[in-house]
C-alpha cells in the first residue's frame, strides 16, 4: 500500500494502481470517457487530466500510476483550464442534436459539458459528418458523427467479448468506429457495447426513438434465460417494458449482460400474447373468462382421476418458471395423487438423484480459474456471461480444455479441444481419466488409453491451482449422462478440480430444489412425452420446441383427453385444449436459483397484460377449486417461504450434490443430446424479433433447412 | 542510374546530396561518392574495426591488467556517455543513458529498435545514410546489440523511401555472408539477428512508440508512457529505439574514444550532426559539421540565402520546431542547447530556411495542414484540434480571418500542448505559437487587407 494526496485527503492504495483507482477509492469524481473498471487503459479521450505536483503536464488520471507521497489536485486551475480545453475539442465535431437523441439525458458528454463546457461555441467551421452504418438488427449505428472515438466499444470486443468486430480505421479526423469491410456485429454479448457507449453513437436498435429516458421507471428483476441469474433493470413506462439493461452485481453478471436478457423484451410486447383463457371447442378457440376456463380444468382433472386413474395425470413445466411457481405446480399434481412432474424435457437420461445438480463452484470463481474443462458445451451461445468470466481467467492464464461435438470458436484461446461425436463422449473421459490414472500412478475408472490429447489435458489439469471441470448442456443431456458425470468426479477428485454442471435454464437448479422431479414410480418428461398421459398441464413449455422429442413429442401429446397449457403466449395450439395466460417474469413475483444455488427474488415491474395472471395465483386458485388443502397463499413470497422452508440467500449447500452412484457405462451408444440453439432457448427468446433477425438465429434457421431438405 | 549520373544530376539543380566536399570533420558522410557503399568499400574505410574491437578481435592485445581482450558492455555504454551523444531523431535524449536504462539481465527476449522512419517533413539525412553508407548502421546497432545483451534488432525504414530499404536489405546480406550479423559474430558468443522493416508512409509511425505497434503489425497508433519501451517495447519486451543517425555515430565513438567524439562539439553535444538544409538556399542538402557551429558558417555551406534576398525565418530543426527570425537565429549556434535557448529545437536537424518573399501564413497553412493529414486521431485535443488550427490558418490566408483570430490560434494550440498522448499535438502546437509571436504583424496585416504583405511568392 501506498498513500497518495488527492485533493488534500489521504488515500491508501495498492501499488500500480492509477490515480483513477485512488479517486475511486476516495469517493472523488474525475470526469472521463473512455476510461472503464473493466476494460483495458486506453488513456485517448484525456478527458480525466488533473494537476500532479512535480508534473509539468497536466497528468491523465487513468493512465498514471500513483507514487508515494503524490500529491494530485483534480480541481486545481490546472486541472480545471486542460478539462475544459478538452471538453471543448470533443463538443467542435460533435453535434448539438441532443433534443433527438437517444442518449439525451443518460449521456456522459451531456452531463460533463454542463460543467466543463462553454455556453458557447468559439468552432465557427463545418463540423464533421461520419456516414451511418448498419451492424444487425440490435445495434444502431446511425448518427456515428456522435462518436467521440473512445474506443471503448472497441476494447469491449477485443476484451470482454472476445471478438474484435468494432474497430477504429482511418487517421486523424478521418478516423471512424466502423465494422471490418461492413460486417454485422453478431457477438452475444454486443448489447453492452451500447450501455458502454458515453454517447449517442451506439444505440439500442429496437428502443430507438420509443421513449426518453426521464420518463422511464427503473426496475430490477433477474434473467429468466440462462442459469447465470443475470440482475437487470428493466425500463417500463406506461405499464410497457421499453427497455433492459444490467444491474450491476459482481459477484453474478458484473456490469455485463448478454444480448438474450437485454432483447428478450421484446417478446412480451409482441401480439403472440396471450391475453385471456382460451378453450377450444370443435375445434375452433374461443375466449373464455377465467372462471369458466379453470372450472373446465378442475373437472376435466377430476373426471380424468376418476376414470384412468391419477397416475395418468402430469405435469410438464419449464426450468425458466419460478421457484414458486413450480413448487406449487408440484404440489398440486402431488395432492391430485399423481407423481408425475418433470422439468427435464430435452433429457435423454433420467437418474434418480441424490441431490440438486449445480455449478459446484461459485459464478465468480469462473473468473479466476486457473484449470477448466468443459464437457459437452457451446460454451460461448448457452452461456454468455460464463464464457466471459472464463475468457478473463484465460487473460490471467488459466488453460481451456474442451470436450466438445462440433469445433465452433470459442473467442478465447483454448489450450486443448477433443471433438468427438456425443455418442464418444464417455469414451473421451474416460481416456482423461486414463490419462491422470496414469500421471498419478493409479488405477483407471474406467478403460480407456492414454491419447496425446487426453495426456495433455491430463497434465494441463493436475497442474495449476482453483480448477473445475464443468458438464454442459449437451452433458447433462446427454444419454450417458450418469457416466459422465461419474467420470468428471473421478477426475475433478483426482485433479483437485471442482465438477457442476452448468445447468441449462434460469431455475434448472430451483426447479430440483422444489421437488419438480417425478416421486417414486412417477413418469418423467421422456414418458410423459411419449402417450403416457391422459391429462398434461404444460407449465410454460411448449414441447415442440423444448423436448428431446421435438414435434413427435406433441403428437403424442395431442392423444392425451386434455391438455393445458399456462403460458404467457398463444402456444401449444394444436395440442392444448386449454389457454391460460399466466405472467411472464416481468408481471409476477418470482424466485429464480442460479447455476451456483443463489436464490434471487424479484418483483413484478409491470402490471400483467389484459386478463393475464401470475402463474401462482392461477395454481393456486385451480388447487383450491381441486379442494387441496394447504394452498392458502396471499402473496409469492408465502409461496418461497414455505417451498424454501424459510432459507434465503443460497440454497444450503447440504442439498446442492453433485454425486453418483451410476456406473460408468463406457459401451457406444447412438447419441445427439438436445440442446437448444442461443435464441431458441425458451418461449420468450423464440418470439424475440430482433433477437430472430441476428446471424446466430439466422445460421440455425439455415442449419435447420439444410437438414429438412437434405 | 551510376554515381556520376547521380552527381551530375544533383549539382546541375544545385541541389547537394551528401556527397560533396563541403561538410566539416564529417564523419557519417565521409568519403562517400554514391558507389561505394559495398561492405568492402566500408571496410575499406576502416569499417566494423569498431565492433571487432569491442569483441576483441582487432588483433590487438589483451588488457594487460585483465588479461581480457575487447571492451565489456559497461565501457560500451561508459564510452558512449563520455562522448555525449544525442539522440539524433530529435528530442536530444543523450543515448549512453538511454543504453544504460535497459534492463540487461531482463530474462527473456529484447529488442534493439533503429527509427529511420524518417517522415519530418524537411529531413533527408537518414535516407542517405542508408542509402549510400548503410554499412555504418548495421555496425552501430551490433554494438548497441553488444552492449545491451540484446540478440534481435529491426530496422524500421520509412513507407516512401523503397531504394533505401532495398539497399538496406542488401546491405545486410553482405554482413550476414562477412559473418558480421548472425550467431557467433567473428567468432565470439555474441549473436545479433538484424532484420529491414519498411512502413507505409504514416509521419505518425516515427513516433517510436507507434513505431514499435506498426511493426507489430498493428495500426500505428503512440502507445501512452509509462511504461516506456525500455521495460516495456516491441512485443512486451525491453526495448531500445534509437535513430539512424545516432547508430551511425556511434562506430567512430567506439574506434576513437569518447573524449574525442565530445571534442569535436561542444559540451553536453558531443560530435558533428547532419543538418538537411531546405528552403531558399543556393544549395540545399545534407551537410555535416560539428556540433556548435555557428548557423551563419552553416547558412555560407548550403551557398547563402538565394541571390538577392534577405533571410527572413528559419525553422531550426524540422517542420515541428517552432520558427526563428532571421535577427536570432544568426546568433545561434547549431547545437541543442544553443537552438534550445533561442525558443526553438534542434529536432532532427532539418534547416527550412525562408527569404523575405516567403509569407508565413501561407508557410504555416502548409504546415498546419501537414499535422491535420498525419495526426492518428486517437486522442481527442490532437484528432480534433489539428483540424481546427488547420481550418483557421486557412481562413486567414485566403482573406477571411478575423481580428481575434490570431488569439483564439495561439490559444488553440496551447490547449493541443501538453495534453497528447505523443508529441505530434505538440509538434502541432509549436509552430503555430512561434508564428504568431514572431510573425503576427503577418497574420494581422492578412486579416486586414485580405491579401499578403509579401508581394508574390518566388
Amino acid at each position: 500500500m501506498i498513500e497518495i494526496e488527492l485533493d488534500g485527503k489521504k488515500v491508501d492504495i495498492v501499488e500500480g494502481s492509477m490515480i483513477m483507482h485512488a479517486a475511486d477509492k476516495a469517493g472523488t469524481y474525475i470526469p472521463h470517457f473512455c476510461y472503464h473498471k473493466k476494460l483495458s487503459i486506453a488513456a485517448n479521450c484525456r478527458m480525466c487530466l488533473v494537476d500532479v505536483e512535480k508534473m509539468p503536464k497536466p497528468m491523465p488520471a487513468c493512465a498514471t500510476p500513483v507514487t508515494q507521497g503524490m500529491i494530485v489536485r483534480t480541481k486545481s486551475d490546472k486541472a480545471i483550464k486542460a478539462q475544459k480545453s478538452v471538453m471543448e475539442f470533443l463538443l467542435i465535431n460533435h453535434p448539438l442534436d441532443c433534443p433527438i437523441c437517444d442518449q439525451g439525458g443518460e449521456c456522459q458528454l451531456q452531463d460533463l459539458a454542463v460543467g466543463y463546457g462553454g455556453s458557447k461555441s468559439r468552432y465557427e467551421e463545418e463540423k464533421r459528418v461520419v456516414f451511418h452504418k448498419d451492424v444487425g438488427p440490435l445495434i444502431s449505428m446511425e448518427e456515428m458523427s456522435r462518436c467521440i472515438h473512445c474506443t471503448r466499444c472497441v476494447r469491449f470486443g477485443q476484451e470482454i467479448a472476445g471478438v474484435m468486430e468494432l474497430g477504429m480505421s482511418h487517421r486523424g479526423e478521418h478516423a471512424e468506429i466502423e465494422t471490418f469491410v461492413g460486417n454485422t456485429v453478431d457477438s452475444e454479448l454486443s448489447g453492452n457495447m451500447i450501455d458502454i457507449c458515453p454517447v449517442g453513437a451506439l444505440t439500442s436498435k429496437p428502443f430507438r426513438y420509443s421513449a426518453r429516458t426521464w420518463e422511464l421507471s427503473r426496475r430490477k428483476s433477474v434473467s429468466p434465460h440462462d442459469s447465470t441469474g443475470a440482475n437487470l433493470i428493466v425500463q417500463v413506462k406506461n405499464n410497457k417494458v421499453l427497455r433492459v439493461v444490467p444491474l450491476e452485481n459482481d459477484a453474478v453478471n458484473e456490469c455485463w449482460i448478454a444480448d438474450r436478457d437485454r432483447y428478450s423484451y421484446e417478446a412480451l410486447n409482441s401480439d403472440d400474447r396471450l391475453t385471456s383463457p382460451m378453450l377450444k371447442q370443435g375445434g375452433e378457440w374461443k375466449t373464455v373468462d377465467w372462471q369458466t376456463a379453470l372450472e373446465y380444468v378442475a373437472n376435466g382433472l377430476k373426471q380424468i382421476k376418476s376414470t384412468h386413474g391419477a397416475s395418468t395425470i402430469g405435469a410438464l413445466v419449464s426450468p425458466h418458471s419460478t421457484v414458486e411457481e413450480l413448487y406449487l405446480a408440484s404440489s398440486l399434481v402431488k395432492g391430485l395423487g399423481s407423481e408425475n412432474i418433470d422439468y427435464r424435457l430435452r433429457n435423454a437420461e433420467f437418474e434418480v438423484v441424490p441431490g440438486v445438480r449445480y455449478l459446484g463452484t461459485s459464478v465468480a470463481s469462473l473468473s479466476h480459474l486457473q484449470r477448466v474443462l468443459v464437457i459437452g458445451s457451446n460454451l460461448r451461445k448457452d452461456h454468455p456471461l460464463f464464457a466471459q468470466r472464463i475468457r478473463q481467467a484465460v487473460k490471467m492464464g488459466c488453460a481451456v480444455n474442451v470436450v466438445a461435438d462440433k469445433t465452433v470458436d470459442w473467442a478465447m484461446p483454448i489450450a486443448n479441444m477433443v471433438v468427438s461425436n456425443a455418442s464418444n463422449w464417455v469414451k473421451s473421459l474416460a481416456d482423461i481419466a486414463a490419462a491422470v490414472a496414469a500421471e498419478k500412478g493409479i488405477d483407471a475408472p474406467a478403460a480407456g488409453e492414454v491419447t496425446p490429447q487426453s495426456q495433455a489435458i491430463a497434465k494441463s489439469l493436475l497442474g495449476g491451482d482453483r480448477k473445475a471441470v464443468l458438464l454442459g448442456n449437451g452433458a447433462a443431456h446427454s444419454a450417458k449422462a450418469s457416466s459422465l458425470l461419474n467420470l468428471a468426479n473421478w477426475i475433478g477428485n483426482q485433479t483437485g478440480a471442482t465438477v457442476g454442471y452448468l445447468t441449462e435454464a434460469a431455475n434448472t437448479v430451483g426447479a430440483q430444489w422444489v421437488g419438480a422431479l417425478p416421486g417414486q414410480d412417477g413418469l418423467n418428461a421422456n414418458q410423459m412425452l411419449s402417450g403416457a398421459l391422459k391429462a398434461a398441464l404444460l407449465l410454460n413449455t411448449e414441447p415442440a420446441f423444448d423436448s428431446a422429442q421435438g414435434a413427435l413429442s406433441a403428437s403424442h401429446l395431442s392423444k392425451a383427453e386434455m391438455v393445458v397449457t399456462l403460458s404467457p403466449f398463444k402456444a401449444n395450439l394444436d395440442i392444448s385444449d386449454v389457454l391460460l395466460p399466466i405472467a411472464p417474469f416481468t408481471e409476477t413475483s418470482g424466485t429464480f436459483a442460479n447455476a451456483e444455488g443463489l436464490l434471487q427474488s424479484f418483483h413484478a415491474v409491470v402490471k400483467p397484460l389484459a386478463e393475464t395472471r401470475p402463474a401462482w395465483k392461477v395454481l393456486r386458485v385451480l388447487a383450491n377449486m381441486l379442494g387441496l388443502p394447504g394452498f392458502d397463499f396471499e402473496s409469492s413470497q408465502a409461496v418461497l417461504l414455505h417451498a424454501s422452508r424459510g432459507v434465503v440467500g443460497n440454497i444450503p449447500s447440504g442439498v446442492l450434490n453433485n454425486t453418483t452412484s451410476a456406473q460408468i457405462d463406457i459401451s457406444e451408444v447412438q447419441d445427439t443430446p438436445n440442446t437448444a440453439s442461443i435464441y431458441q432457448l425458451d418461449s420468450i427468446v423464440r418470439r424475440a424479433t430482433s433477437l430472430q433477425l441476428t446471424a446466430d438465429a439466422q445460421n440455425v434457421v439455415l442449419i435447420n433447412a439444410t437438414e429438412v431438405s437434405a | 542510374m551510376n554515381a556520376e549520373q547521380i552527381l551530375s544530376q544533383f549539382s546541375a539543380t544545385g541541389v547537394e546530396t551528401c556527397f560533396h566536399d563541403r561538410h566539416i570533420n564529417p564523419q557519417i558522410y565521409a568519403g562517400l561518392n554514391g558507389a561505394n557503399w559495398h561492405f568492402k568499400d566500408y571496410e575499406a574505410r576502416g569499417g566494423y574495426q569498431a565492433l571487432r574491437k569491442i569483441l576483441g578481435k582487432d588483433g590487438s592485445a589483451p588488457n594487460s591488467e585483465t588479461g581480457i581482450s575487447g571492451m565489456t558492455q559497461d565501457q560500451v555504454i561508459a564510452t558512449v556517455k563520455e562522448s555525449a551523444l544525442r539522440g539524433r531523431g530529435g528530442a536530444g535524449f543523450p543515448t549512453g543513458l538511454k543504453w544504460s536504462f535497459m534492463p540487461r539481465q531482463f530474462p527473456g527476449q529484447k529488442y534493439l529498435v533503429c527509427n529511420s522512419d524518417e517522415g519530418e517533413p524537411g529531413t533527408c539525412k537518414d535516407r542517405d545514410i542508408l542509402q549510400f553508407n548503410p554499412h555504418i548502421v548495421i555496425e552501430g546497432m551490433a554494438i548497441a546489440a553488444y552492449a545491451m545483451g540484446i540478440s534481435v534488432g529491426y530496422n524500421y525504414i520509412h513507407g516512401e523511401i523503397f531504394a533505401a530499404y532495398d539497399r538496406f536489405e542488401e546491405a545486410l546480406e553482405e554482413a550476414r555472408a562477412a559473418g558480421l550479423l548472425g550467431n557467433n559474430i567473428l567468432g565470439s558468443n555474441f549473436s545479433f539477428q538484424l532484420h529491414a522493416a519498411h512502413g507505409f508512409g504514416a509521419y505518425i509511425c516515427g513516433e517510436e512508440t507507434a513505431l514499435l505497434e506498426s511493426l507489430e503489425g498493428k495500426k500505428g497508433q503512440p502507445r501512452f508512457k509509462p511504461p516506456f519501451p525500455a521495460s516495456f517495447g516491441l512485443y512486451g519486451k525491453p526495448t531500445t529505439i534509437n535513430n539512424t543517425e545516432t547508430f551511425a555515430a556511434v562506430p567512430w565513438i567506439i574506434r576513437n574514444g569518447g573524449q574525442a567524439y565530445l571534442e569535436c562539439g561542444k559540451p553536453n553535444n558531443g560530435g558533428t550532426k547532419i543538418y538537411s538544409i531546405s528552403g531558399d538556399v543556393e544549395r540545399p542538402g545534407n551537410y555535416e559539421i560539428p556540433m556548435g557551429t555557428p548557423f551563419a558558417k552553416l547558412l555560407e555551406l548550403a551557398g547563402g540565402v538565394r541571390a538577392g534576398r534577405q533571410l527572413k525565418a528559419v525553422i531550426p530543426g524540422g517542420s515541428s520546431s517552432p520558427v526563428l527570425p532571421a535577427a536570432i537565429m544568426m546568433e545561434c549556434t547549431m547545437d541543442y542547447d544553443s537552438i534550445a535557448k533561442a525558443g526553438s529545437m534542434l529536432g532532427s536537424g532539418a534547416v527550412i530556411v525562408m527569404d523575405d518573399s516567403r509569407c508565413m501564413v501561407k508557410a504555416l497553412q502548409r504546415l498546419s495542414y501537414f499535422y491535420m493529414h498525419e495526426s492518428c486521431g486517437q486522442c481527442t485535443p490532437c484528432r480534433e484540434g489539428t483540424g481546427w488550427l488547420s481550418r483557421m490558418v486557412d481562413r486567414i490566408e485566403t482573406g477571411h480571418g478575423r481580428p481575434s483570430d490570431m488569439d483564439l490560434l495561439d490559444n488553440v494550440a496551447e490547449n493541443i500542448q501538453g495534453r497528447t498522448i505523443c508529441a505530434l499535438g505538440d509538434a502541432a502546437a509549436m509552430p503555430v505559437r512561434a508564428m504568431i509571436k514572431h510573425f503576427r504583424h503577418e497574420f494581422e496585416h492578412h486579416v486586414a487587407n485580405k491579401t499578403c504583405m509579401v508581394p508574390a511568392y518566388v
